[in-house]
């Protein structure tokens, strides 16, 4: 296994737009915030999500954290970290299909420690144990809902954290921020609770289990303009080598690189800023059927 | 595929400036509302590559025209169904805002994810079918959309294509709906007639439309702003959590409202206890700003070891939320069994979570209809007033004194069932059990009168802030007592930071608190005690208020010291600081202070030594039979 070679985390200031615009909102308003507000984007996005950590930590009894290894779900390690002053206290759980790229591999074993994550790594069962009739990306996709299922079932967990987001699909973006799951951990779309000024739904049954999404209002643009205001470390797969880049980082046999020429994240930001494609483009799993995301998620997909 | 120029100056959308507004789209089910998104992405060059095709060969495969709205109804059964079920959300940007669009399922059945949607909005378009006109739904998001706070409303009128882009039907339509709005107490900023599937007057001025000079859908939403943070109001930071993961005790949560600095003084409602804030902590350990304000998630930690819990507000000392255990609400209900009387709940107010019992029902009407029969219980999808008895007190605002602290969710089996605003705090009412049975002393009030030398009484000082009221108060309290009397010194400011520790400035705060000192003070005059209030109490009417409660045994004080000698002294400094705009509500430089004039005694300091002003009290005391002989001619000895 190779040595992590995570994006360096850079000291000193970029000058990107994206950075100057962020800084110049986070001096102190010596009005008192009278003259217009004194937050920017990343700043309400980073505050909303603690909120949501923090709620669910207090009504929750046994959570975790599902961390992917992806931009997003680091964000979240980060948050969770901002959140509860420089730890996270619960554990941080990786299903693993065992077929992630070996890059992932080598920054979960860096950055568990870094981070000193109570890091639990969950098996997936073998491919004949997953519906059969599900086409063949997707079912190999549902090999994590069935891990995340035996995981659920081994720990006793009532809350979940995952790091899923409205802009990346469209069921998804149907999603509340505490999301309820039945018994066999499927998600009745037809019946989501209410949910409204910052209220959640936090008692599942007993047996059952809540989803918790707390960067779910973020962006794609989002997510890499605070992993550059806050120098969290990336995988490096997602940055541009020989004309490509990964955009989202599945199992290594069903996703795929996008054409790009982004080698940092200043400019993944303008790429997104112009770009027209998809971010889940390279998920196989999304394109195979109309409904086939919505179905994996039924059954308890992220 | 997707080409990049490195390095251009294009600010990422995730960081720019320009203001981001999130928007629902409400109205009655089949009015077009996802066919509007679905135009507006269109029109604004938003959609993804590809997803044109798509939604189309989705279209063909169910046999239908091209369907707009397949682009958010993303379900299966929303797709089959050709309803929305539940709401959504897609980002796109217009000319002047990065906009969020909400979109919101029609159909009543989804009345609950209607809310989830609209309850995070910033601004809707209440939209219209042409050729139906208004509906029960559009009346009832109408009346929601107010509940819910969303204030900035345009109206769209859909389909004109439907009626042949009639500039009377549109007026028709337009005239009905304004009239039903600004019942309501809201005002469309626009109205506008459209034809989402085919375009007209969404992104662009239609011909068929040429009669129509107001913006399109895009104009409007450019004129959208977003909601602002609430810092201008009064501190509220409502305790999400404690945490003591090493030496320190961080208490964690969101400031709601207004801003704080380490050194504040703060109070902990709804028990009322003081501290400072020590410090404000974060992690990476980098403290950028001085002052945290409104939308902050925070922690802090205090200079005194005091206990406090999730659900209490943290406010400052001299403008806290009220305490109270009962409540007055205007609700919206979502649960299939209606709400009735007596019914226990489970309340949420912020991070607060208490059982309750609702103790009255109140204008139950159905805000969908147009004719509205009351009812005694709140059904599924309608409105009404309630009262609410809590089982432990808790911290709360008036929802028009504050809207984050003075809105709660209702809980039943676990499950939000409905929510509203907080309209009423009963102080009067708290924690007064219903079977309670005044107990009388044990003394006479002879006896006590034989020992002290003077009946019992309430000695009310008035006067501007500097006035000299707690000086003289303090040097009678002496005489009296060393001349054997049992005198019992009342301090508005002291008793602010205790029993009246949960009451501001304002109007109403103030009456409550003067009714409070002259509770208290009759309470210890019945008992044979003189009770001197030294209090500014500023308003006639809450001084006849105390005199009423005092009754017979109330003597008013008028100290008189001209405003400016009163200035000149400035004791606590609380001039300078109004005069500089750092107190708001401080009564003695406005024209606040309304003098009495039926005083039983007027001083002023500025004229008569402590000495002598406190002679002509014990004076008026023996005129005026509290003081009985021999102690008088001991006081004036
Ligand atoms: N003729 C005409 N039909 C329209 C127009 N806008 C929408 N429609 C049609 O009206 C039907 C309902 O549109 P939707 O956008 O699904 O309505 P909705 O308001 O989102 O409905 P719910 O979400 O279920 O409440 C669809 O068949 C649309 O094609 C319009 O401007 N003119
Ligand atoms: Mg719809």
């Amino acid at each position: 296994m190779q040595r992590p070679s995570p994006v360096p985390p850079s000291r000193k200031p970029l000058s990107s737009p994206a950075l100057v615009s962020s800084n110049a909102q986070l001096a102190p308003d010596p009005d008192g915030g009278l003259a217009g507000p004194s937050m920017d984007r990343l700043d309400q996005l980073e505050a909303q999500s603690i909120y949501i950590f923090r709620e669910a930590f207090a009504r929750l009894k046994k959570l975790a954290l599902l961390w992917s290894l992806g931009k997003d779900s680091n964000v979240m390690i980060w948050l969770a970290r901002k959140a509860f002053f420089g730890r996270v206290p619960f554990p941080a759980l990786h299903v693993d299909t065992g077929k992630k790229f070996p890059e992932m591999y080598a920054f979960r074993d860096h950055y568990g420690k870094e981070w000193e994550l109570d890091l639990r790594i969950e098996p997936c069962p073998p491919i004949d144990a997953v519906d059969p009739t599900l086409p063949p990306a997707a079912r190999s996709a549902a090999r994590k809902t069935e891990g995340l299922k035996m995981a659920l079932a081994k720990y006793g967990f009532d809350g979940l954290i995952a790091g899923i987001r409205r802009d990346e699909e469209a069921t998804r973006a149907k999603e509340r921020v505490f999301s309820p799951r039945g018994l066999e951990g499927g998600w009745d779309v037809r019946d989501q609770p209410p949910e409204f000024w910052d209220h959640f739904n936090a008692s599942p049954p007993p047996g059952a289990h809540l989803r918790i999404h707390p960067i779910l209002h973020w962006t794609e643009a989002d997510i890499w303009a605070y992993t550059q205001r806050e120098n969290i470390p990336i995988i490096p797969l997602y940055l541009a080598k020989d004309g490509k880049r990964y955009r989202s980082l599945g199992d290594a046999d069903i996703t795929f690189p996008v054409e790009s020429n982004a080698a940092s994240i200043a400019e993944i930001l303008v790429e997104l800023a112009e770009t027209k494609v998809p971010e889940r483009s390279g998920r196989a799993l999304d394109h195979e059927t109309e409904d086939a995301f919505e179905r994996l998620r039924v059954a308890g997909y992220l | 595929m997707n080409m990049i120029v490195a390095n251009r100056p294009v600010a990422p959308a995730a960081t720019s400036s320009r203001p981001l507004v999130r928007i629902v789209i409400v109205g009655h089910v089949d009015h077009g509302k996802s066919t509007l998104i679905g135009r507006l992405l269109h029109e604004t060059g938003s959609l993804p590559d590809g997803k044109f095709e798509t939604l189309k060969a989705v279209s063909e495969r169910r046999g239908m025209p091209f369907e707009w709205s397949f682009l958010l109804d993303s379900l299966q059964t929303e797709r089959d169904q050709g309803i929305t079920i539940d709401t959504t959300q897609i980002g796109f940007r217009t000319p002047h805002r990065d906009v969020v669009l909400i979109d919101a399922p029609g159909h009543a059945e989804f009345l609950r994810n209607m809310i989830t949607g609209a309850a995070q909005a910033d601004a809707a378009l209440l939209l219209i079918d042409a050729f139906e006109g208004v509906r029960d739904q559009t009346r009832r998001h109408g009346y929601l959309l107010h509940l819910l706070g969303v204030k900035q409303v345009a109206v769209i009128v859909n389909k004109m294509d439907r009626v042949g882009f009639d500039r009377q039907r549109f007026q028709a339509i337009s005239d009905e709906i304004s009239a039903h709005l600004t019942g309501l107490g809201v005002t469309p900023t626009a109205i506008i007639p459209i034809s989402a599937r085919e375009g007209d007057g969404v992104g662009a001025a239609s011909k068929r439309l040429g009669w129509h000079d107001g913006p399109t859908v895009i104009g409007a939403i450019d004129q959208f702003e977003p909601a602002r943070a609430l810092e201008q109001l009064p501190l509220r930071l409502p305790v999400q959590a404690i945490y003591k993961f090493d030496d320190r005790r961080i208490v964690a949560g969101r400031i709601e409202s207004g801003h704080l600095t380490s050194g504040d003084e703060i109070v902990i409602m709804p028990a009322g206890k003081i501290a400072k804030i020590r410090s404000v902590e974060s992690w990476p350990a980098t403290s950028l700003r001085e002052r945290h304000h409104a939308g902050h998630a925070v922690g802090i930690t205090l200079d005194r070891e005091l206990f406090l819990e999730r659900g209490d507000i943290i406010g400052h000392t001299n403008s806290a939320p009220r305490a109270t255990k009962r409540l007055r609400a205007r609700i919206f209900w979502l649960h299939d069994e209606p709400l009735t009387a007596g019914s226990a709940i489970l309340v949420r107010l912020g991070t607060k979570e208490s059982r309750a019992t609702v103790a009255a029902i109140d204008k139950a009407v159905d805000p969908g209809e147009l004719s509205n029969a009351a009812s005694a219980a709140i059904a599924r999808n309608h409105v009404g007033e309630i009262d609410i008895a809590l089982a432990q007190p808790v911290a709360v605002d008036i929802h028009t004194d504050n809207p984050h602290t003075g809105r709660l969710v209702i809980e039943v089996n676990g499950r939000i069932a409905g929510g509203g605003l907080v309209i009423g705090i009963d102080a009067a009412q708290r924690a007064t059990p219903i079977d309670i049975v005044p107990m009388e002393s044990a003394l006479q009030p002879e006896e006590r009168a034989a020992r002290y030398h003077h009946r019992g009484a309430v000695l009310w000082f008035t006067g501007l802030p500097g006035a000299g009221k707690s000086t003289l108060a303090r040097a009678l309290e002496r005489r009296l007592f060393q001349s054997g009397g049992s005198p019992v010194l009342l301090d508005g400011d002291t008793l602010r930071a205790g029993l009246n520790g949960d009451l501001g400035f304002s109007a109403k705060d103030r009456s409550e608190n003067i009714r409070r000192l002259a509770e208290v003070a009759v309470h210890l005059a019945r008992n044979g005690h003189i009770a001197i209030v030294a209090a500014v109490s500023p308003s006639t009417e809450d001084r006849a208020a105390a005199r009423r409660i005092a009754g017979d045994l109330f003597r008013e004080i008028y100290i008189a010291t001209p405003a400016e000698v009163c200035e000149s002294r400035d004791p606590k400094g609380h001039y300078a600081k109004a005069r500089a705009g750092n107190l708001s509500g401080f009564t003695g430089i406005g024209n606040d202070y309304e003098a009495p004039h039926a005083s039983e005694l007027t001083i002023d300091t500025s004229h008569r030594a402590i000495a002598e002003a406190t002679g002509d009290i014990t004076r008026m005391l023996s005129r005026t039979g509290v003081l009985l002989d021999t102690v008088a001619d001991l006081a004036a000895s």
